[in-house]
């Protein structure tokens, strides 16, 4: 059955707002704790999204098992994947907030957020799209290897990588509370 | 009461395995990842073609990305409602044109802050259409469902992240 497109809206509207209250929450809509971590001496962005990344990865997987949903994994190369989240990292400590809790920096009054950040991601969003036409049959394909995921890659049931993975990762948010990060 | 919903902060783990569990309910209930930068793709769009109108052409990019309002583009607006309401309930909202870590290393020269948070915001914005998506649709949403682009987008992100931040502010200070 086809949602309404009101319907859809308001649903992405009520899980913007628990994805906000959670963001403000954990203090990720802060340039001072983004740049602590990109600066290596304030770990919180890494705990959340470790976490969150344990939780959803198990649970998307259980639910997907049920039947009751599908993934979109996106197709990637190296030359958009590296080159472009290199870009985007630098763009990253430049302003201190990424796409998603920029939106959240302005919930919380951050000016900066509103009147620098904010037209600055539009204007590259803007870049971008004058540019793709050059790009896609070029430096986007470089090293394509289109929708792939970590099982396929590694040729192994989804849970033998989930569960390694899980206990990796749980791994790593114990060291860093034990280095008292 | 429930004092916890007024606390200024929460453990990161508690907001972290919300965010996962949200990530479980965004696609079971609405078949849509978590993500973000699309919605600013579309926006610039939008505001392009009210200043541009048909001068701005059939663009490649905007046939791939329709200009519309969709589930995303009210996600992203939900963010800024929902930190808006965080911050109320704990009394954390206040304005604020330079944030406390900048201040200590550059000064408070507001026109700086501002030209450098639009510079980075331009690479953030390029990039995250570039590598086709951000820290959220990526950096969560793609990486649970182990993705192998989204691993290596979101490692990327943190590698220019760590160099970025490492070069302005032990360097260029």
């Amino acid at each position: 059955m086809k949602k309404s497109a009101t319907a859809e809206r308001l649903q992405g509207l009520f899980f913007g707002v628990i994805f906000g209250f959670l963001l403000q929450k954990g203090g990720a809509t802060k340039y001072d704790v983004i740049i602590g971590q990109l600066l290596l001496y304030d770990f919180t962005v890494v705990k959340i999204m470790l976490s969150a990344v344990i939780t959803g990865m198990i649970g998307i997987h259980w639910l997907r098992r049920q039947g009751w949903i599908t993934f979109t994994p996106k197709a990637g190369s190296w030359g958009k994947n590296l080159l472009g989240g290199l870009i985007f990292g630098v763009g990253f400590a430049l302003l201190g907030y990424c796409p998603g809790t920029i939106a959240g920096a302005v919930g919380n009054g951050s000016l900066d957020a509103l009147i620098g950040g904010l037209p600055g991601i539009l204007l590259g969003s803007a870049l971008l799209a004058a540019v793709y036409p050059k790009l896609k049959t070029g430096i986007l394909k470089k090293g394509d290897f289109g929708a792939m995921t970590l099982p396929q890659l590694l040729n192994m049931s989804e849970w033998a990588v989930i569960l390694p993975l899980a206990a990796f990762l749980i791994f790593i948010l114990c060291w860093i509370e034990a280095a008292g990060l | 009461m429930a004092s916890w919903l007024f606390a200024t902060v929460w453990s990161p783990y508690a907001v972290g395995i919300g965010i996962g569990l949200l990530g479980c309910l965004t696609l079971l209930v609405s078949s849509k990842p978590i993500g973000c930068s699309t919605a600013f793709s579309r926006m610039a769009g939008m505001i392009e073609k009210f200043f541009r109108g048909v001068r701005m052409g059939n663009k490649l990019y905007y046939q791939e990305v329709k200009l519309e309002v969709d589930w995303q583009w009210m996600f992203v607006a939900g963010i800024t409602v929902g930190a808006f309401i965080s911050a109320l309930l704990s009394s954390d909202f206040h304005w604020q044109w330079i944030p406390a870590q900048w201040s200590a290393a550059f000064g408070d020269d507001r026109l700086i802050r501002i030209i450098t948070a639009l510079c980075g915001g331009v690479l953030l914005g390029l990039g995250a259409r570039w590598a086709d998506g951000c820290t959220s649709g990526h950096g969560i949403s793609g990486t649970m469902q182990l993705a192998v682009s989204s691993w290596i987008s979101a490692i990327c992100f943190f590698i220019g992240g760590i160099a970025g931040a490492w070069i302005l502010f032990h360097w260029i200070v």
